[in-house]
């Protein structure tokens, strides 16, 4: 008697009990009507204040909440806070991602029907984060006019898994000879299609249409989630 | 560097489906890996013998299969091979897609077992 290599199939995604808690996220959002947007970035290109602003905006007219990753402190967290939206901060320790467990036990006994926007920022990483789903509706990646305009050529995967992309800090682009159409040109490469805002969080230029399109998206998923067909099938 | 968990994921997944079969020795592990699933094939390797060390997989291969990105493109209305990852254009026509059908793979396929030899019929 000797042994005998056999195969067995499997057939099974690796994250897939990942996907499962940000299936049923998705839904509890769909149900509540928050919508979500997630943000992703490298380490320094302004998310905190960006979000900082965003909130601070959107506060006037909807109810806004934010969920805020990093390895270690709660900085961000304390920052957003003067935003008077409700925050709470995801410690991830060595982890260089957020999973959407993270999220799911973060949301603790916040009662979702509350928010309009709910805003979940990653930790800052353009690698780790693109392959975890975390239940939102919209990915946005965020690239300052400082990291260069290749940034989405050195990250394809992350650009091409967001919905949709903003340029920061615009208001430094002369000073660092930031040339936008190529940033454009190597965002719509990676992503075709993706639409692209340019801003400066510190000068306030061009912040009110990227707020106009996350209004309009919110309204979009709202009239999807009421009507029967939406209802039933989604 | 996100694949040590990536691959501790996978070793639980294993460890599962041995269980299943009755607790059967695994040596290899199949793998489909795409070419945007966001992990690098290399990092994934030496963290799968890492974190095999001290579990029943010691010793066991990941053998990955490289998926490469497929787009549906619209000009040709077939699945096509993307011009480059930096390029989400049809490598035929030159058409931009970004509906990806292929690519994000990660996907533990099937596994080698060692099976004791039963009595010949």
């Amino acid at each position: 008697m000797g042994t005998q290599p056999r195969l067995i199939e499997v057939r099974k995604n690796v994250l897939k009990q990942n996907d499962l808690v940000a299936r049923a996220l998705r839904e509890q959002f769909r149900a509540a009507g928050v919508f979500v947007v997630s943000l992703v970035s490298s380490p320094g290109s302004g998310k905190t204040m960006f979000l900082e602003k965003t909130l601070t905006l959107l506060r006037e007219d909807y109810r806004v909440a934010a969920l805020v990753g990093d390895l270690a402190t709660e900085n961000d967290a304390l920052r957003l806070a003067r935003s008077q939206a409700p925050v709470k901060q995801i410690t991830t320790g060595t982890l260089c991602h957020l999973e959407a467990a993270m999220v799911e036990k973060a949301l603790g006994e916040w009662d979702l029907n509350q928010f309009d926007f709910l805003f979940i920022e990653n930790v800052g990483n353009l690698v780790c984060p693109s392959s975890y789903d975390l239940g939102e509706n919209v990915r946005l990646v965020l690239i300052s006019v400082t990291e260069g305009e290749d940034k989405p050529l050195k990250y394809p995967t992350i650009f091409n898994s967001a919905d949709v992309a903003v340029v920061t800090k615009m208001d430094l682009a002369a000073a660092v000879e930031f040339d936008w159409p190529t940033a454009y040109g190597n965002i719509q490469a990676v992503r075709p299609g993706m639409p692209v805002f340019k801003l400066s969080t510190k000068s306030g230029e061009g912040i009110e249409e990227y707020l106009a399109f996350l209004k309009a998206r919110l309204n979009e998923a709202r009239a999807a989630a009421v009507t029967p067909e939406g209802a039933r099938h989604s | 560097m996100h694949e040590l968990s990536i691959a501790m994921s996978i070793i639980e997944m294993v460890e599962e489906e041995s269980r299943k079969h009755g607790g059967v020795q695994v040596t290899a592990v199949h793998l489909k890996l795409g070419a945007l699933s966001g992990v690098v094939k290399e990092a994934l390797l030496g963290s799968f013998e890492m974190a095999c060390e001290d579990t029943v997989l010691k010793g066991a291969k990941l053998v990955v299969e490289d998926i490469p990105v497929l787009i549906y493109c619209q000009a040709c209305q077939a699945q096509r091979p993307v011009s480059s990852i930096q390029l989400f254009c049809c490598a035929e026509c030159g058409t931009p897609s970004a509906e990806v059908v292929q690519g994000k793979e990660l996907e533990v396929v099937a596994l080698e077992i060692e099976e004791w030899e039963h009595n010949p019929a």
